[in-house]
């Protein structure tokens, strides 16, 4: 494994070596001393490996391709924000906005993300280990959120067709969403996500959450006037 | 007999509000519409230019050169834009327009070395491929958003809001919302779009200077960041994007267009043009950053002379955006196919509008093929054919620029000044901080 | 648009050393607001019914011996000056001292009276300020600190935060207002006093208000959750307590780290990342329109 060391480069000069890269190089490095900086490992787009040895700050792996990132701590606002592939894991726990607007790839959060967590997805996957906070999955119109703990108000907000499944309690649901029954298939998914996240839970024990397509036309009987 | 008050048509409740009225009344839904701000405004015409005389002596006209060149977004960027003429296109989406009005926008730029913009869905390849120098947006709803096309970008513009709707978010009606716009904006097709209005990862200046921070990092510090903002607030806007770490400021006023928003938006919300611009300029200089942060002026710039009065009043570009549609057909009659002229009132009147009055761009049902998706009416416009207006118009545009620009002695377009200028109402006189014509008065201002 | 920082020590050693702990944290900060900056100091009071009146001169050189002396033979007062920056220490009848004062060098800016409560306040980068004023030897119980960066008024000394509402109280704010042009019209009527044409100002009186009225900081705090409009953190101390509050729709961060040893607030996890303890600290986030609150 190659080192780094943020208290000896700045990031800056980290971002732009992994920017040189060959963009199928696969090597595994690790980066020491994060100290909250932000912005440390965007715009890769290559299938390294990287491990961030500590706490992050804001951006951390924005619009990431092909790596494969865990970060050992905490990480600020808009983790693995549009994220187009790869996987990216936080230890710790995730400030608002984790995975903002991801069009693809996987990212596990072992703790709680805060607010925000999810929104405007667009076609990744994100898997909580612990809880979500409020307006989670805001205006998301595609992908999955799986949440092994309890989400807080305002859970899917302005759905599209972005599923959410909830392990714990729900404190409330937002506008146009509701929950659904699961079917096989939803089991099967759950099912999934868990296995990629490497986590223990029964399929069984989750619910579905997805739009009530309420909104998808401007109509004056279905009452807009509340949420627009 | 009192039979002149029965035919006294209210101010107040004229027929256009008893319309408004009756539509709300049996719709239970607001008006939606595109284009920009109709009502009237105090605008550029009502400035005028003090051109040479005895005291100031003129530029020959055709044989003396006049210098139009450029440069956007000098303060971080190795790569700033260099532009030919200080005048852009704006803004504007694949999904608001067909594919074939991009690419004839984007042909139309580069043959006169200017830029184009991306919009509320990302970056088409046939932009791409057609314009040479392309403003990458960066919107609230992030719709089509990705890091190769980031990289293929020469700039960034982070969209705050623009005039028609500041503090509201993008909207595209189902009907525009075809297979393959659905597509780039992950959505089900047919379904009526709306944005959000607030940026998903960040809110505040203090945090979109960490997001200008992580696009610059992306982007390894090569391109300009925009910061483009609807007029309201100016001068304390501009002076937080500066503060953010934008390169430029893009200042859109209520004139402004949009393909699709509330009509309410459009009407009563932002400030006009006219007083942005100044507003926009004593910002920066009050922190001391004129010259070093560039600013683009947009919303309602139409012709030359708008150009040259948005340069005078300290503009380092201006950006256009309805008067572009209107190059390629936008309003007009008829549609051109060959040599021929095909009318197309009916379809106007079909959709409950007339030639010269129409903003139904939100319809997607445009009857000369510029604001829709279907591919019937898109082939109404032409690329090669729109190429070729839009660049005859720019370069028009171009022409009386750089006419009242030799006449007021000026051998460079960023050398005009606000002193070229006066004001032919008090609001304009106000707005502008210019003399009334004739005066001393500037409204508002001490005299000596 | 700004920085927002605090620090709550639990122990003594903490208490000795709060100043060289603080100033890191506002110098990072200073990536949020570089026009100005503030921080409030809460130490213990001198004596039983002392005061300490914190004043300000936007005069460089301002002549602080001649009042040193006038403070010293007239009234008794101990005193000490740094820079733009002055402390009057009144142990007998401190309400005679500050009329006195506002009598006699209304020239000076009052920036806080107190029981336990310094306050400085300057424009400049906060390395500067933090240097100027010596921040890294204070000491105290806890503090709240802000970095500027301005959004609707002025940058001057006096609109930067803290904002003080009576004694031994301050607020700092993160974010942007809404409705403070109404509340400030109907604070105004209701007799209380604005400084500033500063939003955040509004908020403070608006505590204030609640406050005098007979309202526990908690039931305040719940009243601005609801009459307050708009997107805002807001970091409060009190003579023995730091209280931390975000807006229902929490678009403002803030982090919480606590120790054995401290509580520690900021905008960003970066502004603690030296904190000593950090590796192990127990972090969070608060939640929106809930009260966290840590008393002396």
């Amino acid at each position: 494994m190659e080192s780094l060391d943020l208290a000896a480069q700045s990031v800056r000069e980290i971002n732009q070596f992994f920017h040189d890269l060959n963009s199928s190089d696969t090597r595994e490095f690790e980066i020491h001393h994060p100290n909250g900086a932000h912005n440390i490992a965007v715009g890769i787009d290559a299938p390294v490996k990287l491990h961030i040895r500590g706490h992050a700050g804001y951006f951390i792996a924005g619009m990431n391709k092909q790596s494969e990132i865990t970060i050992n701590g905490n990480v600020g606002w808009s983790v693995g924000e549009n994220m187009m592939s790869g996987v990216i894991r936080v230890n710790g726990f995730a400030s608002e906005c984790a995975g903002a607007s991801g069009h693809g790839g996987l990212l596990i959060i072992d703790g709680d993300a805060s607010s925000r967590c999810g929104i405007s997805m667009k076609g990744s996957s994100i898997v909580v280990g612990g809880n979500v906070g409020h307006m989670s999955a805001f205006m998301a119109q595609a992908g999955y959120l799986l949440i092994c703990g309890d989400a807080d108000h305002g859970l899917g907000d302005s759905l599209y067709e972005a599923i959410i499944y909830v392990r714990g309690k729900i404190h409330g649901l937002g506008a146009d969403a509701r929950e659904e029954p699961m079917e096989d298939s939803d089991y099967t998914k759950v099912n999934e996500l868990l296995t990629m996240a490497k986590f223990n839970h029964d399929p069984k024990e989750f619910k579905r959450v997805a739009s009530a397509k309420t909104l998808y036309h401007w109509s004056p009987n279905s009452k807009q006037f509340a949420v627009l | 007999m009192n039979s002149n008050q029965s035919r006294e048509e209210s101010f107040s409740y004229n027929q256009k509000i008893l319309n408004y009225i009756y539509q709300a009344a049996e719709t239970g839904i607001y008006d939606i519409r595109g284009l920009g701000a109709k009502r009237y405004l105090p605008t550029f015409d009502d400035l005028i230019f003090l051109t040479a005389s005895m005291s100031r002596y003129p530029l020959e006209g055709y044989r003396e050169k006049c210098e139009t060149k450029t440069v956007i977004g000098t303060r971080h960027a190795k790569k700033p834009i260099e532009l030919d003429i200080p005048i852009t296109i704006a803004g504007m989406s694949f999904g608001a327009l067909s594919a074939n009005v991009k690419e004839a926008i984007g042909r139309a730029a580069t043959a006169m070395g200017t830029s184009t913009t991306t919009g509320d869905g990302g970056m088409t390849q046939e932009e791409r491929q057609s314009s040479k120098t392309l403003v990458y947006q960066v919107l609230p709803s992030r719709y089509g958003f990705n890091p190769d096309d980031l990289r293929k970008a020469d700039a960034i513009e982070i969209v705050v809001g623009q005039g028609a709707k500041p503090g509201g978010g993008g909207m595209l009606l189902g009907l525009k919302v075809g297979e393959r716009v659905a597509e780039m904006r992950t959505l089900p097709e047919g379904i009526d779009q709306r944005s959000a209005c607030r940026h998903p990862d960040w809110t505040g200046p203090d945090d979109l200077a960490i997001k200008i921070l992580e696009l610059r990092e992306i982007t390894d510090w090569e391109i300009p960041i925009y910061v483009k903002i609807g007029a309201t607030r100016v001068k304390d806007d501009v002076k937080l994007a500066v503060k953010s770490g934008a390169d430029v400021v893009v200042i859109d006023g209520m004139q402004g267009g949009t393909a699709a928003t509330q009509e309410t938006f459009i009407e009563h919300a932002g400030i006009p043009t006219l007083p942005a611009i100044r507003l926009a300029v004593e910002a920066l200089q009050e922190i001391d950053m004129y010259g070093k942060v560039q600013l683009i002026l947009s919303g309602g710039i139409r012709t030359g002379a708008d150009v040259a009065k948005a340069l005078a009043l300290g503009a380092d570009a201006v950006s256009l955006g309805q008067a572009v549609l209107m190059a390629l057909g936008c309003n007009s009659p008829h549609y051109v196919i060959g040599d021929e002229n095909v009318d197309v009132t009916n379809e106007y009147q079909a959709l409950g509008t007339n030639p010269g009055y129409c903003h139904h761009c939100h319809t997607g049902r445009c009857p000369v093929g510029v604001t829709t998706q279907l591919p019937d009416l898109e082939k109404r416009m032409q690329p090669e054919w729109g190429a070729r207006r839009l660049t005859n118009y720019l370069q028009t545009v171009t022409m009386e620029m750089t006419t009242l620009t030799r006449a007021c002695g000026n051998s460079n377009v960023h050398h005009l000044e606000r002193e070229n200028l006066v004001a032919l109402t008090i609001e304009a006189a106000a707005m502008a901080k210019l003399p009334l014509a004739g005066t001393d008065w500037i409204p508002g201002e001490k005299t000596l | 648009m700004c920085g927002i920082v605090g620090l709550f020590a639990k122990n003594s050693e903490m208490r000795a050393s709060l100043g060289s702990h603080i100033v890191p944290m506002i110098v990072c900060m200073g990536d949020r607001g570089q026009d100005s900056a503030g921080l409030a100091v809460f130490s213990e009071q001198s004596s039983k019914n002392s005061r300490r009146i914190n004043l300000f001169s936007r005069d460089n050189s301002y002549p602080w011996d001649t009042l040193s002396e006038k403070l010293s033979q007239e009234l008794n007062c101990d005193f000490n000056a740094l820079d733009n920056h002055a402390v009057v220490i009144a142990s007998e009848d401190p309400q005679h001292v500050i009329n006195w004062l506002s009598e006699h060098y209304s020239e000076l800016f009052v920036l806080s009276i107190g029981k336990t409560i310094d306050v400085y306040k300057d424009i400049g980068h906060p390395l500067e300020i933090a240097d100027k004023y010596r921040f890294n030897e204070l000491k105290g119980t806890h503090c709240v600190g802000h970095t500027r960066m301005a959004t609707e008024s002025a940058v001057t000394p006096y609109h930067s935060h803290p904002f003080i509402a009576g004694e031994d109280l301050c607020l700092v704010h993160n974010g942007s207002l809404s409705n403070h042009h109404n509340l400030r019209r109907m604070l105004e009527k209701r007799g209380i006093p604005f400084e500033t044409d500063n939003d955040t100002e509004v908020v403070c009186r608006f505590v204030q208000w609640r406050l005098q009225e007979g309202d526990s900081i908690e039931e305040a705090l719940q009243k601005t959750f609801e009459d307050v409009d708009g997107f805002y953190t807001l970091l409060i101390g009190t003579a023995d307590r730091i209280v931390l509050v975000r807006d229902a729709f929490a678009c403002k961060p803030a982090l919480i780290a606590e120790t054995d040893n401290y509580v520690a607030i900021g905008s960003e996890f970066r502004t603690m990342a030296h904190l000593p303890g950090i590796e192990n600290a127990h972090l969070y986030e608060p939640k929106p329109e809930e009260i966290y609150s840590w008393k002396v």
